[in-house]
């Protein structure tokens, strides 16, 4: 069985992550599209702290017999690498957009820079 | 636009102690050529030196590495209607007296990519230290195999290009290490390749970027682009199939 209190850090944890991103979003220094994925990890792990059958069972699905908190481990991990897979493809696509706003730059300043002929 | 004028892109960092040279030698061979040297962000004076010299200098704003320098320069090309493009490096190890090579196959519309390789003849003189050579010889393999032509030197940044190879390169151009990954976007895009013997000068000034982490990284980063690439799809091109 999950010890009780295990339950409750828990449960407390995904609480505080949950009103740190709802805070975050509200102040406009996160985007909601960036916050899904948070306030997902969040919800899921309330749920898992909260509903203690409902872990022992899937622990017992998983084979975790010992220590079912184990399995909010689990799950956490998984999400994170959920959000940063998902950031590094952010970071791919911002990289691309940089560039393509570099290469424009330069191609624009290069025009402008040209000696305007008179008007025919 | 164009009446099959030569654009020179000449991608340059920190370069200011050869790019003067190489602006000039590139109008020695052809002195209606536009030469169009792409300052990669750099820390010295490359970009008014090459101005100077009477290049068309696109600026930077930040450093995005040499294939983006390059495509910024296929870009222009692209835009400005030029029907042939060349690419030397801005270090002076392309002797652009060797262009009229390059641009042979062009001409003749045999090729749309003609590469200026050191391997061509078997008897050529280049002989770079055993792993550089073991590097290139892989990826000329691979890109052979993964291309279905034979490529014998896919690390080479001296290539001469026609209008259909300007349009592919202005769009499809990898952003750091691009040389290898080209060549194979180019074949899988139905370009047609020449290879002409060329022959490649030490550096005059400043050093090679490649150092040993770097070229690991090299090596992993061009293995998993052209694996990459052979899974994806390229538009095969119209144009080339002149």
């Amino acid at each position: 069985m999950t010890p009780i209190r295990a339950s409750i850090a828990g449960a407390v944890a995904s609480i505080i992550l949950i009103l740190v991103v709802v805070e975050l979003v509200r102040g406009r220094r996160l985007k909601e599209r960036y916050a899904i994925l948070w306030l997902v990890t969040g919800v899921v792990l309330l749920v898992l702290s909260i509903w203690r059958e409902g872990l022992n069972t899937i622990a017992g699905w998983l084979g975790v017999t010992g220590y079912p908190p184990a399995v909010l481990f689990a799950v956490a991990t998984l999400f994170i690498f959920l959000v940063l897979l998902h950031y590094s493809t952010v970071i791919s696509r911002l990289t691309d957009e940089n560039v393509d706003l570099a290469q424009r730059i330069a191609l624009l300043e290069e025009k402008l820079s040209r000696p305007q002929r008179p008007a025919d | 636009m164009s009446d099959g004028r030569l654009v020179a892109v000449v991608p340059a960092w920190n370069e200011e102690g050869a790019i003067g040279q190489v602006v000039d030698e590139i109008k020695a061979f052809d002195a209606a050529a536009t030469v169009v040297v792409v300052d990669d962000a750099s820390s010295d004076d490359t970009a008014s030196v090459a101005e100077a010299h009477g290049a068309t200098v696109l600026r930077l704003l930040f450093n995005v590495g040499i294939g983006g320098a390059v495509q910024t320069g296929f870009r222009y090309a692209r835009d400005e209607g030029y029907e042939i493009a060349v690419r030397l490096d801005g270090d002076g190890q392309h002797d652009a007296s060797e262009l009229g090579k390059l641009l042979g196959p062009i001409h003749a519309g045999t090729a749309n990519l003609v590469i200026g390789s050191r391997f061509v003849d078997p008897g050529a003189t280049y002989r770079p230290p055993f792993a550089r050579r073991m590097g290139i010889r892989l990826f000329a393999r691979l890109v052979s195999l993964l291309g279905g032509q034979k490529v014998t030197d896919t690390t080479s940044g001296f290539v001469a290009l026609d209008r259909a190879g300007i349009e592919l390169f202005a769009v499809e151009y990898p952003h750091d290490y691009p040389e290898v990954e080209a060549t194979l976007v180019a074949l899988r895009s139905g370009l047609r390749l020449g290879q002409v013997q060329v022959e490649m000068r030490e550096r005059q000034t400043g050093s090679s970027s490649i150092t040993f982490v770097r070229s690991l990284y090299y090596i992993v980063k061009v293995m998993l682009a052209l694996l990459v690439a052979s899974l994806r799809r390229y538009p095969r091109l119209e144009a080339a199939q002149r």
